[in-house]
């Protein structure tokens, strides 16, 4: 039965507030302290994300290629379109990469666990080029420096952000009573100029308010419009600044007048109405109780309980969303140190799991971003906005569990031919290792089956 | 030792051995027959599927995203096939195809993530039913080997309830040894949870002819008949699809949005050989799009939308709609397809009739609290 499992403080320390143990570090010794110490250290930037670069500079040479391509002939074109297709592949690969290699490596755990949360929360889906080019960006730029902020900063460096601004159709909304759409009548182009109410939507009910929380179509058309003007800067722009992956407010195509959005009515011009409808909608109670709800569900349980929510929420709105505040609190709850894991792993922390426990700081002959495609998980991929779904029924299924199979068993393939499986179970889950994971370990025919035996077990799977 | 036992069974089947057990008493007539449910996630654009190219309005609202009458496929007088589905189109005119346009669940607001709660759940509204009605579909039927399978590694959430169901989907990695799976069948044996996941994983493996596991529509199509064609395979099957949400750029991306469907209908079909008799694929999304095209080339999200019902024993070669028009006063709220027609009488019908339940049983325990109706009738014969 799953209540065979009890765990240690120790252990959840390591699995429920981090990536896992590693068999060259010893378990804390005050476990509590071990987590609340790395909210007040988040070290320097990783060491994987030297080699990488700015949104500004990828997308300034994407856009430079798909210039020179318009102007090529037609066979060059697919052969040059095929090859720009395959640097973003190959682009997006390593900065998955450079992810887990940050997730190897690092000392402070929890701290990545928050970035995978809130980049998470606020999904980009690398279904258009541009956005899978800027999607490790995108959380580097916007997610990163922020999670030990405020919320409403993360909230204004997120919508700001090109890779969000690509991603839900944000460029091109134009105002239909703005300079630009009056130009276009007077011109009388057939294209149709207009609004796209597709950032509005999601920005209330996935990263600030939630589902039926109260908001209604016209106050998501009315925040659209009040969004018009949002944008990036294109490629040769006589305007200083204006480069390709770098916001852009766009005067112009702004809808001009006054919104009323949520009983409110916002009459600032330009760039700073929508700001402001950000900023009212950042310390909203309802934007309270959905962060609450979804950090609960994330460390504590899948169907949280209320009051375990309402301690988070209710820091949330007396600390006008201090980050740090929330995440002291959460730590703070006797109910995320009961002693039955209640969480299962989503694919990516057991992926890093698996390996730290191996004790890999590098990722020699493994391949990141197409290993999670297989295990269901395609990194900055989840294809909604919504992000990845945070509960076990989503990733505790028939097939799901062999493919963690397949995985352990390469994964174990790949780990040096001395380490005793036995003795790393015993190390890796301190005090909490159950008799039939122990048992079928020592019951294995070679070291790699024992190894790829605790890789998949109840305890490991879970957290 | 009962699950040892089974779990050699299974483990013989996958490595590839055709081992049939006496015990297993074959589905009887019943269950013969099959249900395939393919979700279209995104809110796909019912109205650019089914087209109303005889409807003024259609052609001022869509602008430049209305598709040209001249080549599309012309069901009748009214309504046009988008010109992507052209195996779809075939199954028209041989009466294997039914269209049921203006139609949508009970939800009428317009978030993804609540419309396709409510639309897998079965509820009135978002998060009031905890299982999906597929599940509850499978518990209808009478109680054999294999009943119910989800074309994906998770299971979504209309499958997802007491009755046991499992999930395949083609995997690319190294398939790791026969003597590694029994072992972790052991590994699991005391856990409640994980289990009965690695019994079902195990029997799907035994049932899955791994030679075209594929992810391209056609291989999917094509897997899925491999399974649903066996007389001991499963009788209940969903596939997911997803990029529905064309916001943007939409004539490219519906046009392989739908040549995708069409391709994975078009294998299935040809997959399951005579079984596509006795098969009903039923297509549906949680909402539509909006009318007017928006300022992106796109569309944003709407309500009422299109299903589409084929199979071998479909009464096909009709659109059944109550159209609402597409003129100012006759939208909903002032921008979407009106709907005239119950989504989820639509699938209690479709369920019941392929599958020869009792209509209001089914609609009762599909869709519980939901009123019933005459109206959809006389689908599959």
């Amino acid at each position: 039965m799953v209540g065979k499992t009890t765990v240690t403080a120790a252990t959840i320390a390591l699995d429920r507030f981090g990536l896992g143990a590693r068999p060259d570090e010893a378990p804390p010794a005050d476990p509590k302290r071990s987590v609340l110490d790395q909210i007040e250290r988040l070290g320097a930037k990783p060491a994987a994300f030297d080699t990488t670069r700015s949104s500004p500079e990828i997308a300034t040479q994407y856009a430079a290629e798909l210039q020179k391509l318009l102007g090529s002939d037609k066979a060059d074109n697919l052969e040059a379109r095929k090859a720009l297709r395959e640097e973003i592949q190959a682009l997006y690969r390593a900065e998955v990469e450079a992810r887990a290699l940050a997730a190897l490596d690092t000392n402070t755990p929890f701290m990545e666990r928050l970035v995978y949360f809130w980049s998470n929360h606020f999904a980009v889906s690398a279904n258009k080029p541009r956005v899978t080019a800027l999607a490790g960006a995108f959380e580097r730029e916007a997610i990163r420096p922020f999670v030990l902020g405020r919320f409403n900063d993360m909230l204004l460096a997120v919508e700001h952000h090109p890779a969000m601004l690509f991603f839900l159709d944000r460029v091109g909304s134009i105002g239909p009573n703005s300079q630009a759409a009056q130009r276009a009548e007077a011109g009388d182009t057939r294209r149709k100029l207009g609004i796209n109410e597709n950032l509005a939507r999601e920005i209330m009910e996935l990263h600030t308010l939630g589902a039926r929380s109260g908001y209604n179509q016209s106050d998501v058309t009315e925040f659209a419009l009040a969004l018009t003007g949002w944008s990036t800067g294109r490629i040769g722009e006589a305007v200083p600044n204006h480069a390709p992956g770098v916001f852009v407010f766009r005067p112009a195509l702004h809808e001009p007048g006054s919104r009323r959005i949520l009983g409110k009515t916002y009459s600032q011009p330009g760039e700073g109405q929508a700001e402001s409808v950000l900023q009212d909608l950042a310390t909203h109670p309802a934007t309270a109780n959905h962060i609450g709800t979804k950090l609960a569900r994330h460390f504590v349980a899948d169907t949280p309980l209320q009051p375990v929510v309402e301690r988070l929420s209710t820091t949330f709105s007396d600390t006008g969303g201090d980050l740090p505040s929330v995440y002291r609190a959460l730590i703070d709850l006797p109910e995320a140190w009961t002693s039955q894991p209640a969480k299962f792993k989503t694919p990516w922390d057991w992926t890093i799991s698996a390996l730290r426990g191996i004790g890999r700081r590098d990722l020699d002959g493994i391949n990141v971003a197409p290993l999670l495609n297989q295990l269901g998980q395609p990194v900055w991929r989840p294809g909604s906005p919504a992000g990845y779904d945070d509960t076990a029924a989503s990733w505790a299924a028939p097939d799901a569990l062999v493919r963690r199979v397949e995985v352990a068993e390469r994964i174990a393939a790949t780990s040096p031919s001395d380490v005793d499986p036995r003795e790393l179970a015993r190390k890796l889950f301190p005090d909490s290792l159950s008799e039939p994971t122990a048992g079928e370990i020592d019951r294995a025919d070679s070291a790699r089956t024992g190894l790829a035996l605790l890789l998949v077990s109840p305890e490991f799977q879970r957290r | 030792m009962i699950h040892r036992r089974q779990f050699l069974r299974f483990a013989a089947l996958g490595a590839g051995a055709m081992l049939v057990s006496p015990g297993i008493v074959f589905a009887n007539v019943e269950t013969e027959r099959r249900f395939v449910f393919i979700i279209q996630r995104g809110a796909a654009d019912g109205l650019n599927t089914v087209i109303p190219y005889n409807d003024s309005a259609y052609r001022t609202l869509r602008s430049e995203l209305a598709i040209d009458p001249s080549t599309a496929l012309k069901l009748d007088g009214t309504f046009a096939l988008h010109p992507s589905l052209g195996e779809i189109s075939r199954l028209y005119t041989e009466k294997q195809a039914l269209f049921v346009h203006a139609v949508a669940s009970p939800y009428r607001e317009r978030s993804h993530f609540d419309g396709q709660n409510v639309l897998e759940t079965g509820g009135s509204g978002p998060y009031q039913v905890k299982d999906g009605w597929l599940n509850r579909l499978v518990g209808l039927l009478p109680k054999s080997r294999a009943e119910a399978i989800a074309f994906a590694p998770t299971i979504p959430l209309a499958l997802r309830g007491p009755a046991e169901v499992t999930s395949y989907a083609p995997s690319e990695l190294p398939e790791a040894p026969d003597d590694l799976l029994m072992r972790v069948g052991h590994l699991y044996e005391a856990d409640a949870k994980l289990h009965p996941l690695w019994s079902a994983a195990m029997e799907a493996r035994g049932l899955a002819d791994r030679a075209q596991a594929q992810r391209d529509p056609a291989s999917i199509g094509r897997t899925a008949a491999s399974f649903l064609g066996r007389a001991d395979g499963p009788r209940i099957a969903m596939i997911e699809t997803g990029g529905w949400d064309t916001h943007s750029a939409q004539n490219n991306r519906l046009a392989n949005q739908l040549k995708a469907l069409d391709t994975m209908v078009g294998a299935l079909r040809d997959g399951l050989g005579d079984v596509w008799q006795q098969t009903t694929v039923l297509v549906a999304t949680e909402f539509g799009r909006t009318v007017a095209a928006n300022g992106t080339g796109g569309t944003d999200h709407g309500t009422a939308s299109a299903a589409i019902v084929l199979g071998g024993a479909v009464r096909g070669g009709r659109v059944l709609t109550d159209w609402p028009g597409l003129d100012q006063r006759s939208l909903y709220e002032g921008r979407d397809l009106k709907p005239t027609l119950d989504l989820d009488q639509l699938i209690a019908a479709v369920a019941a009739e392929s599958l020869r339940l009792d209509p209001e049983l089914a609609m009762r325990t599909l869709f519980p609290g939901r009123p019933s109706s005459q109206f959809f009738h006389g689908l599959i014969g």
